[in-house]
């Protein structure tokens, strides 16, 4: 039976459509998926996303730790900033990717995908026999709220006793959140200014009913999974099991910035050495489909009638109207305006290499 | 919500007969379960298909369908404007919404399809 987040009964009542995702009841879409995706990009909207794991790493080793086992400088990180990063198998591809918070000098929070919070935890569990440092699974403690949007600074800033407005991109704070100690962190995932709020379960139903009351004259709307995906697309943004997993590296999913090989030691960093010095053999691209057909996660990617690579995913995008992709392509096929052709139903459908990300916002 | 003047098929289409020819579409609880469709691929006119045959396919942002014959026969026109506004299968799936109009090639298979009452049951409502 799929889990519930302590928002459950809110979806509910608001009408959602609920479907289970990584072992959770999650709300796939209220109003409807374009119509969401658009209050984002134009108001705002607010996400549950109390599925994501939490671990915390802490002890006089948490930062050597958190380095052993990530491809991103975690030595870089000063408390209250906040990290994307990958935590590597030796082969230098994906366990998961996370978002590592410097609660302290030596004290991470890992956030972590539903769907691998488990496995997650007991990798680093494993990894941590013989150090200095305990490591815990938080996630139950903690409800997540998304509130993503040009709006969402406008409606979140009445509902916190601490000013939020110079809180940076990749920072967070702890703060009261409608009376309710959190996590206030200027981070997201779909490409818009936003926050992500960290609260005790406990408190979630109330801060979810406080911010879409906030919202409402703002154009806040709750949105789902769906707008959420096609969002993070539009974003080149990589969705865990899809774009990414245990079978790519960090550079091939074209995560350079977040290989930092001079840190020192970690796990597959010679794996990841090795690529950047030869170079790889395959890419995560960005692509658009100029027919009306959608490419989707799992189609094969062809290049003269030969399968050369395999879409990972795929949708028709909401703000930009376009259909568009990221697609995993040889070397020699990177470059935007490269024409190649996605197997639609049996059809070579015409595809073309673009820039990405699809979609910037405007600052 | 499944008007009673139509059939239903267990792949989620409907079809209206009317002197002897057919129009049909998808059901409104198939909008519903795809959400915001953004593409439908209409059959050719002309085109001869047997009862269950995929004679066409939704685009919905989430997910992908095929259009299934409810019965056998012909594809006698199709309707073109779902090209810009395929969204008018979401608004209006059992009116404007239609997908094409079919000859049939066997009457009597109309006996197989459900009335609305039998249809709602059989989605669980």
């Amino acid at each position: 039976m799929a889990r519930r987040t302590p928002l459950h009964a809110v979806h509910i009542a608001a009408g959602a459509r609920m479907v289970e995702f990584a072992g959770w009841e999650m709300p796939v879409q209220y109003s409807g998926v374009i119509a969401e995706h658009m209050a984002v990009r134009q108001a705002a909207g607010i996400f549950d996303v109390s599925h994501m794991g939490e671990i915390v790493a802490r002890g006089p080793e948490a930062l050597a730790f958190v380095q052993s086992l990530t491809s991103n400088d975690a030595a870089k990180l000063v408390p209250g900033r906040i990290q994307y990063s990958a935590l590597t198998t030796p082969a230098g591809t994906f366990v998961d990717d996370v978002l590592v918070y410097c609660l302290g000098e030596s004290d991470y929070l890992l956030v972590v995908n539903a769907g691998n919070a488990a496995k997650d935890f007991a990798w680093i569990r494993e990894h941590a026999a013989g150090r200095d440092v305990v490591v815990e699974d938080v996630s139950p403690q903690w409800a997540q709220i998304a509130l993503q949007g040009p709006r969402a600074l406008e409606i979140l800033r009445p509902k916190v006793r601490e000013p939020i407005d110079g809180l940076r991109y990749y920072s967070f704070m702890m703060a009261e959140v409608d009376g309710a100690s959190s996590i206030v962190s200027r981070t997201g995932y779909t490409g818009e200014d936003g926050f992500e709020v960290y609260c005790p379960a406990d408190a979630a139903p109330a801060i979810w009913n406080a911010l879409l009351r906030e919202g409402e004259r703002h154009g806040l709307k709750p949105a789902g999974l769906g707008a959420r995906d096609t969002l993070r697309l539009e974003a080149k943004m990589a969705l865990y099991g899809n774009d990414i997993d245990d079978t790519t590296t960090v550079l091939e999913a074209d995560l350079g910035w977040i290989v930092q090989l001079e840190k020192g030691e970690f796990l597959g960093r010679d794996v990841l050495l090795r690529q950047r010095d030869a170079g790889i053999e395959r890419k995560l691209v960005g692509f658009q489909v100029p027919g009306r057909s959608v490419a989707r996660h799992g189609y094969p990617a062809l290049s003269d009638g030969r399968r050369v690579g395999t879409v990972t995913s795929g949708s028709f995008a909401p703000f930009l109207q376009k259909n568009i992709g990221l697609a995993y392509l040889p070397r020699g096929m990177w470059e935007p305006g490269t024409p190649f052709a996605v197997e639609i139903r049996g059809r070579a459908e015409p595809a073309v290499v673009v820039p990405t990300p699809f979609y910037k916002r405007q600052r | 919500m499944h008007p009673t003047h139509l059939r239903y098929s267990k792949e989620h289409e409907w079809l209206h007969v009317e002197q002897g020819k057919g129009t049909m579409g998808i059901t409104d609880f198939a909008q519903h379960e795809l959400g915001d469709i953004v593409y439908v691929e209409l059959p050719e006119p002309g085109r001869q298909f047997k009862a269950g045959e995929v004679i066409g396919t939704i685009e919905s942002v989430k997910a992908v369908s095929e259009i299934y014959a409810p019965v056998s026969g012909e594809v006698l026109e199709v309707n073109s404007a779902l090209g810009d506004e395929p969204q008018k299968v979401n608004r209006d799936p059992h009116g404007e919404g239609w997908i094409c109009r079919v000859s049939l090639a066997d009457s009597g298979e109309v006996g197989n399809l459900m009335d609305a009452a039998a249809y709602e049951s059989f989605v669980g409502k």
